[in-house]
């Protein structure tokens, strides 16, 4: 082997094949190379980033200086906050309305369980690999019972283990909550349902679930909410009176399980006719065949559109504060027509905000991760 | 033998059989229904009549008495209900359209920037898509609409356009336009444009088919569209006059207004749209496989004859059915205007009118008829027009 140098020098022979690597043209590698092929690319390129980095400019240091630099974090009205950035001070003060609304505070004890109850109760549905997955689903099927009971209170009196807590009294996040997760775990369900009965071969039956599917996806979430407010207590009879949130929650989920069926029907409609013709010739009967065979199939195909589904869920809960009931939105309006915080209607806002955003993110990030976790036999 | 095997003559039970058991299931199902029906009906019928609230259509003829701060027709507090009705509907579908061709607009640009292969630009739309479609749409609404009404007052307006347009917490004042003598004949050039320019498209494909000649529509059709009313208004001496938004007292009087309610709206649903357009103009982009790119240069075609002839028409496919169901979800979400009083449907006629005439089902049966009829009939334009760029195969 002859003496190789990294060299360029002219008038040096090398045999065939044996030339030693040329360290790459300046400018195409590291840092400058980034910006060279990411940014200044082509003159327009180069016109977009400037145009981009002037965006950025103007729109960032002032935010920044408003939330953080200038801002005030502590005080007891709107008059403590001095400088000229956000009055977190707001935040600070009702943090609890924002959280609970008006539950009790000596109830309180009674929301951080059911938090916890419903965070135990997610944690096996979200992850398979989770230790006493099997004990938990048991607290996961509970859930509807020990959530309202704990919420809600047993009874009024002496004697009650738990104190009625009347439901115009919840509120904020705890609300939001308590609508989306109602929403959620009602509307997977009915919207099967609704899927299978759309795909049914009764017609009658099948007429009916189009009716119901088509009806609720043409009109607005707003309408069906007002139908439930409105409406509803003309068509009981007299006497009977609902809950203003029940009535809200069977409103919500109703609507959300139209768009699940539509979801899950995608689903069962990319199954092959040939799974169910060997369920059929195995023996099995429609609902074991479904339960066995077809759903575990479909429904993994369509776990982001029913991800999809639950944010748009979760988004639209807040369309709640329009007919009367404090959820964090709702909160958030009413915080600032206290005489002492009126006017800090964009800190409340922003915090409400980030909220939101940090749940429908989480989501949409959860979701994204799954389906690849579930791609991994089908990936070319 | 083998016949009576497949026809199956020997049957067990009735109750055993599929095809009974369905006609079983599904008497039982309807049952059940219009049971339900009847029960809701007669309950209704009492409650009603306990509350002195007799049903029917009369109440659309009895006066509103009610003012609404924005109206497309001419309207008073002594007219109709039913006139409310129009007031709010076409309210609806003002703000319905200028948002679906807002969003359109800015998801598409959006969407396009989104695969830029310029780092920076690529990730602030993520991040705009991202922050964007996370958020409640309710929310947005109401955070711009307070932004809009902490804008100054009238008197120490922020001013554009050297002294023209005008813009304060009560809105953007603009000049109005008013037409003088000889404004028609601007119309009928533009008509007569509109019909020009489709005959010239075609008749320019035709001949491109048969002789491969091309032919420059697109600026041809541009030079016609606005050459022409241009080429009238000269004619006719500009018949086109402005009135002024001009500060009289504490307010504006004259030009035209865009009210806060109107430009938060609209804002927000087309910010919010957007978002979700961008995703499924790039998700359709993405679809179609760079082999596509690859093949079209290779026959020689130069990269604006690629997108517009290769990668746009395979793109719009996967494009228009998403996009479909984002123009209704714009068009029903424009019923949140009742959060923040922009005189839609909803707010008028299903809020205000409501409330004052205590007749809840009709009014809100009518409501959701009209939202279910504009669905259909976006749903049915879409489709006509997905049909028309589907694939067609043999």
């Amino acid at each position: 082997m002859t003496d190789v140098t990294p060299s360029n020098a002219p008038g040096q022979h090398y045999p065939p094949g044996q030339h030693p690597d040329l360290p790459p043209p300046p400018g195409t590698v590291g840092f400058v190379g980034w910006l060279k092929t990411n940014l200044f690319s082509s003159i327009p390129n180069s016109i977009l980033t400037i145009l981009a980095l002037y965006l950025l400019y103007s729109a960032i240091p002032p935010i920044f200086f408003w939330a953080f630099i200038d801002a005030d974090f502590e005080g007891a009205s709107r008059t403590d906050c001095a400088s000229a950035g956000a009055c977190w001070a707001l935040i600070d003060v009702r943090f609890n309305q924002f959280l609970y609304g008006f539950y009790p505070p000596d109830e309180l004890w009674r929301v951080y369980a059911t938090a916890l109850v419903l965070i135990l109760a997610v944690l096996p549905v979200l992850f398979d690999n989770i230790p006493f997955r099997k004990l938990l689903f048991i607290n996961t099927a509970l859930l509807p019972i020990t959530g309202f009971f704990l919420l809600s209170g047993t009874g009024s009196g002496q004697d009650a283990l738990l104190q009625t807590v009347e439901t115009p009294q919840w509120g904020g996040l705890l609300l939001t909550m308590v609508i989306g997760v109602t929403g959620i775990v009602a509307s997977l369900p009915i919207g099967v349902a609704l899927a299978l009965g759309r795909r049914s071969n009764m017609p009658i039956v099948r007429a009916m679930c189009v009716t119901f599917i088509e009806f609720v996806r043409g009109v607005p979430l707003i309408t069906i909410l007002f139908m439930s407010s409105v409406m509803v207590p003309l068509f009981l009879p007299e006497g009977v009176n609902f809950d203003k949130l029940l009535r809200c929650l069977i409103g919500v989920s109703l609507f959300s399980a139209a768009y699940m069926a539509e979801v899950i029907r995608g689903g069962l409609q990319a199954i092959p006719k040939g799974q169910y013709e060997a369920a059929a010739a195995m023996g099995l009967g429609f609902w074991k065949m479904m339960y066995f065979i077809i759903l575990p199939q479909a429904l993994r195909i369509v776990i982001p559109g029913i991800v999809n589904t639950f944010i748009g869920l979760f988004k639209d809960t807040s369309l709640v504060l329009i007919i009367g009931l404090f959820d964090l939105l709702g909160i958030a309006k009413t915080v600032v027509t206290d005489a002492n915080w009126i006017g800090l209607i964009h800190e409340s806002y922003a915090f409400v905000a980030v909220i939101y955003w940090v749940f429908c993110f989480g989501m949409s990030r959860y979701s994204i991760w799954l389906e690849a976790k579930l791609h991994t036999g089908h990936k070319r | 033998m083998a016949t009576e095997t497949i026809d199956g003559p020997k049957r067990g039970s009735l109750l055993n059989d599929q095809r009974t058991r369905a006609i079983i299931f599904q008497a039982l199902a309807f049952f059940l229904v219009v049971v339900f029906f009847i029960y809701i009906g007669t309950n209704t019928v009492r409650n009603l009549d306990a509350l002195g609230i007799s049903t029917g259509f009369g109440f659309l003829d009895s006066p509103a008495g009610y003012d609404i701060a924005m109206s497309l027709i001419p309207y008073e507090a002594t007219n109709t209900h039913g006139r409310v009705f129009f007031v709010g509907l076409f309210n609806t579908l003002s703000v319905a359209i200028a948002g679906i061709f807002a969003a359109t607009i800015l998801g598409v640009v959006m969407g396009v920037l989104r695969l830029s292969k310029n780092w920076l630009v690529s990730k602030l739309v993520y991040w705009y898509v991202e922050i964007l479609r996370n958020i409640p749409l309710l929310l947005q609404i109401l955070f711009w609409y307070a932004v809009l009404i902490t804008l100054p007052h009238p008197k120490q307006s922020i001013v554009f356009f050297g002294e023209t347009f005008h813009l304060n917490k009560r809105g953007l004042y603009m000049p109005e336009p008013i037409a003088g003598d000889g404004f028609g004949l601007i119309v009928v050039a533009l008509v007569v444009a509109l019909i020009i320019v489709p005959i010239m498209s075609k008749m320019a494909k035709k001949r491109q088919e048969a002789t491969g000649q091309t032919f420059p529509v697109f600026w041809t059709s541009v030079a016609l569209i606005l050459g022409l009313p241009l080429l009238a208004a000269a004619i006719t001496g500009f018949p086109v006059t402005y009135d002024y938004a001009e500060l009289k007292g504490f307010n504006f009087k004259g030009g035209m207004v865009l009210r806060p309610e109107f430009v938060a709206l609209w804002f927000a649903l087309t910010v919010y749209t957007a978002a979700f357009i961008a995703e499924i103009v790039r998700a359709g982009i993405q679809a179609v496989s760079h082999g596509q790119t690859e093949a079209a240069f290779s026959l020689g075609l130069k990269p604006s004859w690629t997108t517009r002839m290769i990668i746009l028409p395979q793109a719009l496919r996967v494009i228009v059915p998403p996009l479909t169901s984002q123009y209704l979800n714009l068009t029903k979400n424009s019923s949140l205007a009742i959060a923040i009083g922009y005189p839609d449907l909803v707010s008028t006629f299903g809020g205000t009118s409501l409330n004052q005439t205590g007749q809840a089902i009709e009014i809100i049966m009518i409501t959701m008829l009209v939202y279910l009829s504009i669905s259909l009939l976006i749903s049915m334009m879409m489709n006509y027009y997905n049909k028309r760029i589907a694939l067609v195969e043999r």
